[in-house]
């Protein structure tokens, strides 16, 4: 009778296979291994003499999906409209530091903010399409360009509606109002509109939260496609979708960055007791 | 990750649901310690009566299994719990099937206990049976004590002891062994004891699994199938 067999013994090598040779959790990723798009350095943000930003330091990483979470008024989207300096437009509005897009900072004279606005594309909240035909929505960026050839036109167009899932619900009324889409369908054709110029970066501000469950899972369904092909900076305050839809989170409070890594480690165990009460619906 | 964290969420709804979970897991453990206790004495005293008495309160125990994953389940379908949260409901939930299984192998013990006493006591094994049954009783104590209180030290110590139990359940083996092998007429008897002492060891096995979901709870750390310095180690880093 052999004892050991009966004798299991805990502390024996019986995990031979490291875990790390498994592969990593789909989804679980690390920022040294990535391709930095973004990077921001020592910003502070002031709106006159109230500062809104305070050195925020982080990496927006190439093809991944970045969500921002915090409470209103933390500052998540100031920093996301920085990324295109939409805040040019805002009075009284002063920044310091840098944010480096592939290796030039954005806030050099040098830059040309029209050619920065086609390179980093933006979508807000609230659906905006021009009141234009559906077709027009979307050609509209290349018709700035100066593009009038129509069968460029109706490449970009097809393409940029399939790649925001919309074609095969527009593709028989292109010539219709865009005003007459649902709101969700909106949403996906300002999409539709930021892609077609060809961005490198998306920035989407709250994107679904005036829309509808399903146009909201659409939407998250359209990001995760994108992400192949375009960076993605996304604000959101429905934490279920930052954890559904990004790679990484960083969680902003009163306009610090508290704490930026790797989605599921933030929503399975963060490092700061500030991250943990957001995230799980405690007051500090 | 402290244990007053759990009444702190703006939902109070959502604290009276996780204290309710904790409340059942721990009435649960409560129960699956006395019947082990009782399972031992039946065993060590010879007291079949007191043996059927575990068996007849072995289905609660079942049923407070079922109970605590409906409600693991209906939190995480109503309420996506994160970070802490989550891992108190992954925690609870896989601690509960262990506390099931060490109410099954306790079961097991009384139904020895009853066999003995029938089959007339074994005439050795009484003492080793009650020395790794003390060792095993703490264990299962201590764990659950170390859940209730969030206390991830408490929790190594324990899988420390199962070292300890894994040692003399062996020793007790070979003893048992040589004494069936000078003695063949008891074989009968002596196996029922040594069923008695694995199912022992299959439950500090058990409260080792626990301690380990009780660290994953306080530190966020997954201790599985690591060996006891190196999750000693994480510990101390975490």
């Amino acid at each position: 009778m052999s004892l050991d067999a009966q004798s299991p013994d805990h502390t024996a090598k019986t995990h031979a296979m490291d875990i790390s040779a498994l592969g990593r959790t789909a989804g679980q990723r690390r920022l040294e291994d990535e391709d930095i798009a973004i990077e921001v350095r020592d910003l502070d943000l002031f709106y006159g003499q109230k500062q809104a930003l305070y050195g925020v330091n982080m990496q927006i990483a190439r093809k991944r999906v970045t969500a921002f979470i915090g409470p209103s008024g933390c500052g998540k989207s100031t920093l996301l409209r920085c990324f295109n300096r939409m805040n040019d437009l805002v009075d009284g509005c002063s920044i310091k530091g840098e944010i480096v897009l592939d290796g030039t900072n954005i806030f050099e004279r040098s830059v040309d903010i029209t050619d920065l606005r086609r390179r980093v594309g933006m979508v807000f909240q609230k659906p905006n399409p021009f009141p234009k035909s559906i077709y027009e929505n979307v050609a509209y960026g290349l018709r700035l360009q100066g593009v009038n050839k129509k069968r460029v036109l109706d490449e970009v167009v097809e393409k940029s509606l399939r790649r925001a899932a919309l074609w095969d619900e527009v593709k028989d009324r292109l010539h219709e109002s865009a005003l007459g889409l649902s709101g969700g369908q909106q949403q996906r054709l300002v999409i539709a509109r930021a892609v077609a110029v060809e961005p490198e970066v998306l920035l989407l501000d709250e994107p679904a939260s005036a829309l509808d469950p399903i146009s909201t899972l659409k939407i998250e369904e359209l990001i995760y496609e994108l992400k192949d092909k375009y960076t993605i900076a996304i604000v959101t305050h429905n934490m279920q979708q930052a954890a559904r839809v990004s790679d990484y989170t960083a969680f902003m409070f009163m306009g610090e960055l508290v704490e930026f890594g790797d989605t599921d480690s933030i929503f399975t165990n963060p490092a700061k007791k500030q991250t943990e009460d957001y995230i799980t619906g405690r007051y500090g | 990750m402290k244990k007053e964290d759990y009444t702190h969420h703006i939902s109070q709804q959502f604290n009276t649901e996780l204290e309710t979970l904790r409340t059942h897991l721990m009435e649960m453990g409560g129960l699956v310690e006395k019947q082990l206790a009782d399972a031992i004495s039946a065993l060590v005293d010879g007291d079949s009566g007191l043996a059927a008495e575990v068996l007849r309160m072995e289905p609660k125990i079942n049923a407070l299994e079922v109970l605590i994953d409906d409600e693991c389940q209906r939190i995480l379908a109503k309420r996506q719990p994160a970070a802490s949260d989550l891992r108190l409901i992954l925690a609870v939930s896989k601690s509960t099937a262990d506390l099931e299984r060490i109410g099954d192998e306790s079961a097991k013990i009384a139904k020895m206990a009853i066999n003995l006493a029938e089959e007339g006591a074994s005439p050795s094994g009484y003492v080793e049976a009650r020395h790794i049954g003390t060792l095993v009783r703490r264990m299962v104590h201590d764990t659950l004590d170390a859940f209730a209180r969030f206390d991830a030290g408490k929790a190594v110590q324990v899988a420390r002891s199962d070292k300890e139990v894994d040692g003399e359940y062996k020793s007790a083996m070979r003893a048992l062994v040589t004494f069936m092998m000078e003695d063949p007429r008891s074989i009968s008897r002596v196996l029922s004891v040594m069923w008695s002492l694995r199912a022992l060891e299959r439950i500090g096995d058990h409260a080792r699994n626990v301690s380990e979901q009780v660290i994953y709870l306080v530190k966020g750390k997954d201790v599985r199938h690591t060996p006891l310095d190196e999750v000693e180690e994480k510990i101390v880093r975490g």
